[in-house]
């Protein structure tokens, strides 16, 4: 091609037109390359928080990793104090937690999103759970101390704990049961009705089937917050200095289970962490530091364990 | 074709259907469908054709505040199929249908075939696993899984996926077999599949089928319905409708100056 032919000037001004386009493009793309710094000093900022608290927990408690120290009683002597009692104490309450928070709450979800009829009183239930989940667990703890310890006469027990734990994470559950549920595709569903079931059968043999999933990653969140949670087991009155043992829920004569420990006093690790924390002697801040480490293992443990099922059983299932 | 002596499966009487909040998606629709026929309901996006034919399996009940007027009249029993005391879900389990987009569940191609054996309470493994056989058979389908039975139904391509799932829908013998834009999600190899399919299909039960392609309700119908705003324009045998449509709108759409 010559310069001399008509195509040349058509060119030219194309090209010009490139150079501006490209111009803009740079501006807007510095604009995603600002976005995404923020965004990830945002990050660094929250993480490097958690890792600094976390690594100074581990290097104030590292002592006290030893199996003695999930062995023994609480002590007047710090290097002899231990968690039994503690990680005791809250393996049974969120037993109890889980017996009541789960059937509850999965099947609250279930009615609230398959049978309820929608109207305004449905929206208006579904509402208040929703604003459940932000109630400050404190507040359960001042309904569980009335209702579970003067009215019902529960006790300050693991019973009266786990039944308040239940009661803070039941939203958690409800929501994200409905949520797992509302992803499953209508055609899925219009499929199974369109064969014959009915609406029990959609629910149990497709709905539950395919949301459990996200269920139990549900579940399991929560659980990891009641584990954590101090100020409503506060209220409700659990020990802080316990030298014994619930009697066990197993025991070697018929019919091998009992439900005394039900009705036992008991104290959780949260609190085993305040106690400590509280005493002038700085030798007990080491116990209150490996304790809360520990506190933040499980939960971290519980929260992996969550994802890798939802990633495990999301696996099968295209949508 | 004459109509004298093909029985009527099922009728539509004066059917008016209204979904929630009032509009009025089906006007005095009085419409046969004969026995051992394919059916085609042809007709612009919105005309009612889907929503006429979601009324055969009563999948309008599904949602609230859905209203039926009118009859659909099964044969030989006479049952008004939309009438109050009749279960929507025993309607169901006469007429089946297939959707637009193949809906397999999430389970294996044995389980998603047998789903509408156990939802009956068959539990026989015998029994279920001839009639497995049989309607993946009776869905061309048969020689490309028998080896992978216990695979997920996911794993089929889109075509097989949409076999399966007229498989599911055939395995509890219907007598009436309802599609919902069967092909508008696959290829053409795969829809010449479907309709070959269609056509040994009426040969042991009655089919209605919505259908946004022209050529194929030619193709594979025996009697074409051109719906339009909720109405029912013009029906008659798919070769008159093709070739000497009594109505201008019906020669427009089907010519495709229209829609």
């Amino acid at each position: 091609m010559t310069p001399d032919t008509p195509h040349a000037p058509a060119q030219a001004s194309v090209l010009k037109n490139l150079d501006a386009v490209r111009a803009m493009i740079k501006r807007h793309k510095l604009n995603d390359y600002i976005f995404s710094l923020i965004g990830l000093l945002a990050l660094m900022l929250a993480l490097m928080t958690l890792m600094t608290l976390f690594i100074d927990l581990i290097m104030d408690g590292y002592q006290r990793f030893n199996l003695q120290f999930f062995s023994d009683f609480p002590s007047r002597r710090a290097e002899h104090a231990g968690l039994l009692s503690a990680w005791v104490g809250s393996a049974l309450v969120m037993l109890v937690t889980f017996i009541v928070a789960v059937p509850m709450g999965v099947a609250a979800g279930l009615y609230l999103e398959e049978y309820a009829p929608k109207n305004w009183f449905s929206d208006l239930i579904e509402i208040n759970v929703t604003n459940l989940a932000g109630v400050p667990s404190i507040v359960y703890g001042l309904l569980a101390l009335g209702l579970f310890v003067y009215i019902l006469d529960l006790g300050q027990s693991i019973l009266t704990a786990g039944l308040t734990l239940g009661l803070l994470i039941l939203p958690i559950v409800i929501v994200s049961t409905r949520e797992s549920i509302r992803a499953i595709p209508t055609a899925i569903r219009e499929a199974g009705y369109a064969v014959g079931a009915t609406k029990w059968q959609v629910v149990h043999d497709h709905v539950l089937k395919y949301s459990y999933g996200g269920i139990l990653t549900g579940v399991i969140i929560g659980m990891a917050r009641a584990l954590g949670e101090s100020a409503p087991i506060i209220t409700i009155g659990a020990l802080t200095f316990i030298a014994f043992l619930p009697p066990s829920p197993i025991t070697d004569v018929a019919p091998f289970i009992n439900f005394e420990w039900l009705s036992s006093g008991f104290t959780v690790l949260p609190i085993q962490m305040f106690n400590w924390l509280s005493r002038p002697d700085q030798a007990f801040h080491i116990n209150a530091a490996a304790t809360g480490a520990i506190i933040i293992v499980v939960t971290l443990l519980m929260n992996g364990t969550a994802i890798y099922l939802r990633y495990k059983i999301r696996k099968n299932i295209k949508w | 074709m004459n109509n004298a002596t093909t029985p009527i499966k099922a009728e539509s009487r004066n059917l008016n259907f209204f979904y929630n909040g009032g509009m009025h998606a089906l006007k005095n629709v009085n419409m046969p469908l004969y026995e051992n026929k394919i059916t085609a309901l042809i007709g612009p996006s919105g005309c009612g054709k889907s929503t006429f034919l979601r009324c055969f399996n009563r999948m309008h009940d599904l949602y609230p505040g859905n209203k039926y007027q009118g009859e659909i009249v099964m044969h030989p029993d006479n049952t008004n199929i939309l009438e109050h005391g009749v279960d929507p879900i025993e309607v169901r389990m006469r007429i089946s249908m297939v959707f637009q987009k193949p809906n397999p569940f999430p389970k294996s191609i044995y389980e998603n075939v047998a789903y509408g054996l156990r939802v009956r309470g068959e539990s026989n493994k015998r029994m279920l696993d001839d009639k497995v056989e049989e309607a993946l058979k009776g869905a061309a389908i048969w020689n490309e899984v028998k080896d992978r039975l216990q695979d997920l139904a996911f794993n089929l391509s889109g075509g097989q996926q949409q076999r399966l799932c007229i498989a599911r829908a055939l395995a509890t013998d219907p007598e009436i077999m309802l599609f919902d834009e069967p092909t508008s999600a696959l290829d053409p190899i795969a829809t010449a599949n479907i309709e070959e399919l269609m056509s040994e299909l009426k040969e042991k039960l009655t089919i209605l089928v919505v259908t946004h392609n022209m050529q194929q309700a030619a193709r594979v119908s025996d009697y074409t319905a051109y719906m339009y705003l909720g109405e029912l324009m013009e029906y008659a045998d798919t070769n008159t409708i093709f070739t000497r449509p009594s109505r201008k709108e019906t020669e427009d759409y089907i010519t495709g100056k229209f829609g």
